[in-house]
């Protein structure tokens, strides 16, 4: 048999998934002709690839990933910025004014300061260098309101369900607009607190349930049962 | 309790605390107990109690010390003042520094250092409690806390000694064992890969005592290793319990 486990199984680092003619996905490695896993996870067959998906990792960047990072210094020509992964980004002064900066007349601290949260894109990033924002781009910039809740950023294609089946029923749910930076960073912004926390609560539960299954359908009972209850306070 | 006692092993051949010469202290692990760290476990092995805590990939500071090809493993194994009958100084000493680089080198080679280069992974381990074979324990749950942590690794790695007391080879020396007996071997095992990551020997033993001793601690290393992947698991296991449960409700 080259296969020695059942999809969706929980597996630890070492265990081995198969053998022979599949190829080692995601979170596997190959060590005499055999695949073993690297993380603990959930194994799953995609044709003849085995994949571990990761209970738990940290955001390596990827160029053309959306992330939400805090500006953490100001420098001499931009920012450094905490991206919440084992790398920090460099966010360019130009590149935020769009226009060459001058160093005499333009103050950083004033277009963003130490503390300050931003949405942007991985612009650059190699094994050599620490990876370069951008925010040149529509939707992309400095954050002004919201809430911010963060998760292991494996679980964000989960938040993100089939399809986009589970954030677009978030969003229609409580009425927030919900921006999921790939870094395991979520940006909520609602019409009122009570909203924003209700999709924050939703998230956290994806979160810590995401190897179930029958998840969006729990989500949607949660959401519902909570909106009731507050009806009634209301009343 | 300090005092020597005058048999090691009795006439039936049961040790100080009961046990037969190849049997295991009683191992208890669990994994996540400390929520600031990215990855931490907790090991109890007879009457060893040792917490360990992994930190990162994270930057390196200070940033001299940044590998451009991998990732720093660094490693702290440090007793608490309280673990031994005596106090023991706060400061790290000759012996805690030597057991934190044999114990990182024991981690090393499962984990995929030259995946993040230029990062570091801090590895802290505090032995609350001391029973002997603690570089041993804190290895079993060193190995927990880094696959707790999301990093990638090879294999677990699992740790166990043996060692010569009174002229018998035994499994898992606790403390008196260890400092009245005449050899103690600890051996540390990436049991999925069948290699060896440490193998130290303190004391004389012959040829053949040495094999008998190593064997029996790669046969210790599996069974705690079973009890090293069950403890992972329960970690995510409980969350689908729960549900499950809750279902059926």
């Amino acid at each position: 048999m080259p296969v020695f486990l059942e999809a969706r199984q929980l597996v630890t680092p070492g265990d081995l998934i198969a053998e022979g003619e599949y190829s080692a996905g995601e979170n596997t490695f190959i060590e005499n002709g055999k695949i073993y896993a690297a993380r603990v996870g959930i194994v799953e067959y995609e044709a003849k690839r085995v994949n571990v998906v990761a209970l738990k990792a940290f955001y390596v960047p990827r160029v053309g990933d959306i992330v939400i990072g805090t500006i953490t210094e100001v420098g001499f020509n931009g920012w450094t910025v905490d991206i919440n992964s084992p790398y920090v980004a460099l966010l360019r002064a130009s590149d935020v004014l769009s226009r060459p900066f001058k160093p005499q007349k333009d103050d950083l601290p004033q277009v963003l300061d130490a503390g300050d949260l931003v949405v942007a894109k991985i612009f650059s990033y190699d094994r050599t260098h620490d990876p370069q924002l951008t925010v040149a781009e529509p939707g992309l910039g400095k954050i002004t309101r919201g809430q911010i809740v963060k998760i292991t950023p494996t679980k964000i294609p989960r938040v993100i369900g089939r399809k986009g089946s589970m954030i677009s029923m978030i969003k229609q749910e409580t009425g927030c607009n919900i921006i999921l930076g790939l870094n395991g960073v979520v940006l909520i912004t609602g019409k009122t607190l009570e909203d924003e926390q209700l999709a924050m609560r939703a998230i956290l539960k994806i979160e810590q349930e995401s190897h179930t299954s029958g998840l969006t359908d729990r989500i949607t009972q949660m959401l519902r049962e909570e909106k009731t209850k507050r009806e009634e306070n209301k009343e | 309790m300090n005092d020597k006692p005058e048999k090691l092993i009795d006439k039936k051949g049961l040790r100080l605390d009961g046990r037969k010469s190849d049997e295991l202290r009683p191992v208890k692990l669990e994994v996540g107990v400390i929520s600031n760290a990215d990855g931490s476990a907790y090991i109890e092995q007879g009457k060893n109690k040792i917490l360990a805590a992994v930190y990162g990939p994270r930057e390196v500071h200070p940033k001299h010390l940044a590998l451009q090809d991998r990732t720093v493993l660094k490693c702290r194994y440090h007793m608490a003042p309280f673990s031994v009958q005596e106090r023991k100084s706060p400061a790290p000493s000759r012996r805690e520094i030597e057991l934190s680089k044999v114990i990182r080198e024991s981690l090393e080679p499962a984990v995929f250092t030259e995946y993040y280069p230029r990062t570091m992974v801090d590895v802290f381990i505090e032995v609350l409690q001391a029973d002997g074979g603690t570089r041993c324990a804190s290895i079993t749950a060193a190995a927990l806390a880094l696959a707790d942590s999301g990093i990638p690794m090879r294999d677990l790695v699992v740790a166990c000694a043996a060692g010569k007391v009174e002229n018998t080879i035994v499994l898992d020396l606790m403390d008196t064992e260890d400092k009245v007996g005449s050899a103690d071997v600890p051996v540390a095992l990436m049991p999925n890969l069948n290699a060896v990551t440490l193998l130290q020997m303190d004391g004389i033993l012959s040829r053949e005592e040495f094999e008998t001793a190593v064997n029996m601690a790669l046969e210790g290393c599996k069974k705690i290793y079973a009890i090293q992947k069950e403890a992972l698991k329960t970690k995510y296991m409980n969350i689908s319990e729960e549900i499950k449960e809750e279902a059926e409700e």
